[in-house]
C-alpha cells in the first residue's frame, strides 16, 4: 500500500467519519459538477444537523435537494437557492437557516479558507443587508467589508479524472467551485469519472494538486441538465 | 410604444465596443448577445467560470458539463477559457470586465440597485449580482420602467433590500434611456412614440429633462 494511494473502494469508506453537526463544503454550480454520489451517500448514512456550504442547494429530489427531504441540513451557506420548492418552504417556515452570500464572496471564502487566510476585505455587499454586523474599513477612499473565510470538516468534490495521488482535473464548466471546495476541507473527498494511471495527467495541467485530497473514488454520474437549451 | 424585450436588448447592444469583455445577466440581458453589431468582436463572460461563451449547442453537441450562469447548456467559442469560480470573480471584482448588463426590481437617484429579494415574498438569493455591481465601472441596468400596476421602479430611494449602493449610472427601461447624475435621473432618450409626459408620470425619483430628448431609432420600425 503506497503512502500516496488515496483511492477508496466504497462510498461508505469515502465518507467514513462524517458525523452529525459537521460542516460540509460541496463543489458544483446548479447541478453542474456536483458530487452526486457522495451526496446520495450522506442521504443513505442519515447524517443530520449538517451545515452545508455550496453555491446552490440542488433541486427537489436531486443533488443537495435530496438531503432536504429528511431534514438532514440545518444550515445552508449559498448564493442562490431558487429552483427548489422544498428549500423555499423550509426556509419560510424557519426550519432551515440560510446565510445568503454573494457568489464571488462565497468562492473567495472557500479559497481563503483553504489558503490559511482567516478573513479578507471586499467591496461586494457594502451598503446592503450582507454588510449587517460586519466590519467596514476604508482603503484608498472606498469602503470594504470584512468577510471571514470558511473551512469544512469535509469537502465533497466532483472531478473528471484523477490519479491515485489525488491529482484532479475538471471537465469544462463542471470545474466551478470544485477546486476551491477541495482546498477547504479537513477531509477532502473527490469523486471522479475515471481514475487514470500514474503519470497520465500532465503535471502542469492539474487543477487540484493531490496535497489537498484525502480520498478518491470513481463513480458513475447521471449529470442531470437543469436548463436544456439548444440552438433554434 | 414601449420597447419590446428584443428592442431593449438591441438598444443596449449599441453600447458594446470592439474588444469588450462583457457579462450579461439572466433574462433580457442575455438577449443582448443576439444584437452584437456585425464585424465587432466581443467576449461574453459567464460567472460560473467561462470567458468566451458561444451559442447554444445543437441536440448533438449538448453537454451537461458546459453551462452558463443561467444554468442553460451553452458552447465555448474559439478563444474561450474556462476556470474556477474564484478566478471568475477575481475578473469581476478586479474590474477587468468592460461592461456588465443586469436586471433589477428597483433603482434610485443615488445609484442604488435592488434586485435580489422581496421580503416575505421571494428569496432566491443574489447569486453573482452583488459582486458584479461592486466590481464594474460600466454597468447598464435593463428593467421595465413601472410595474404592471403602473408603480414606478425608478425611485428617490429603493424600498427593497439593496444589491449595491451608489453603483448604477445608466438605466435602460422599456420607455427610456436614463443616466444617473448628482442625485437625479437624466432623461437621455425616449422609446419611439413615448411622450416625455408618460416618462415623467412613471418616474418617482427626481427627473431632469433636457431641452431635447431624442427618440431611439430602430431599423425595424
Amino acid at each position: 500500500m503506497a503512502g500516496f494511494d488515496k483511492r477508496v473502494s466504497s462510498y461508505e469508506e469515502a465518507l467514513a467519519g462524517l458525523e452529525d453537526g459537521m460542516t460540509v463544503i460541496a463543489g458544483g454550480f446548479g447541478l453542474c459538477g456536483i458530487p452526486e454520489n457522495l451526496i446520495n451517500e450522506i442521504k443513505r448514512k442519515g447524517t443530520r444537523d449538517l451545515t452545508v456550504v455550496s453555491n446552490n442547494c440542488g433541486v427537489d429530489g436531486f443533488g443537495l435537494g435530496v438531503l432536504l427531504t429528511d431534514r438532514q441540513i440545518s444550515k445552508v451557506v449559498a448564493s442562490y437557492v431558487g429552483e427548489n420548492k422544498l428549500f423555499e418552504e423550509q426556509l419560510l417556515k424557519g426550519e432551515i437557516e440560510v446565510i445568503l452570500t454573494p457568489q464571488g464572496t462565497l468562492a473567495e471564502k472557500m479559497r481563503a479558507g483553504g489558503a490559511g487566510i482567516p478573513a479578507f476585505f471586499t467591496a461586494t455587499g457594502v451598503g446592503t443587508p450582507v454588510a449587517d454586523g460586519k466590519e467596514v474599513r476604508e482603503f484608498h477612499g472606498r469602503k470594504y467589508l470584512m468577510e471571514e473565510s470558511i473551512t469544512g470538516d469535509f469537502a465533497i468534490v466532483k472531478g473528471w479524472k484523477a490519479d491515485h495521488f489525488g491529482n484532479v482535473i475538471y471537465r469544462h464548466t463542471a470545474q466551478n467551485f470544485n477546486p476551491l471546495a477541495a482546498t477547504a476541507g479537513k477531509i477532502t473527498v473527490v469523486e471522479v469519472e475515471e481514475i487514470v494511471e500514474p503519470g497520465e495527467l500532465e503535471p502542469s495541467q492539474i487543477h487540484t494538486p493531490g496535497i489537498y485530497v484525502d480520498r478518491i473514488i470513481c463513480g458513475t454520474f447521471e449529470k442531470r441538465i437543469e436548463q436544456r437549451t439548444v440552438r433554434k | 410604444m414601449a420597447l419590446s424585450r428584443e428592442q431593449m436588448a438591441q438598444r443596449v447592444a449599441r453600447e458594446m465596443q470592439d474588444g469588450f469583455y462583457v457579462n450579461l445577466g439572466i433574462g433580457i440581458p442575455t438577449l443582448v448577445a443576439n444584437y452584437i453589431p456585425e464585424g465587432m468582436e466581443v467576449m461574453l463572460q459567464s460567472e460560473n467560470g467561462l470567458l468566451g461563451m458561444g451559442p447554444f449547442p445543437t441536440e448533438e453537441t449538448i453537454d451537461a458539463d458546459m453551462i452558463n450562469a443561467g444554468k442553460q447548456t451553452v458552447t465555448a467559442r474559439i478563444g474561450a477559457s474556462i476556470f474556477s469560480s474564484a478566478e471568475s470573480f477575481a475578473m469581476i471584482r478586479g474590474g477587468h470586465v468592460d461592461l456588465t448588463v443586469l436586471g433589477a426590481f428597483e433603482v434610485d437617484v443615488q445609484g442604488n440597485i435592488a434586485s435580489w429579494m422581496i421580503p416575505g415574498k421571494l428569496v432566491k438569493g443574489m447569486g453573482g449580482a452583488m459582486d458584479l455591481v461592486a466590481g464594474a465601472d460600466n454597468i447598464i441596468v435593463i428593467m421595465t420602467h413601472a410595474s404592471k400596476d403602473g408603480e414606478s421602479k425608478l425611485l428617490s430611494q429603493c424600498s427593497l433590500p439593496l444589491t449595491g449602493a451608489g453603483c448604477i449610472k445608466r438605466v435602460l427601461t422599456d420607455l427610456a434611456y436614463l443616466e444617473i447624475e448628482n442625485g437625479a435621473f437624466v432623461l437621455k432618450e425616449r422609446a419611439p412614440g413615448v411622450s416625455v409626459e408618460e416618462i415623467v408620470a412613471k418616474t418617482a425619483g427626481k427627473l431632469i429633462i433636457p431641452d431635447h430628448v431624442p427618440e431611439m431609432q430602430f431599423a425595424d420600425q
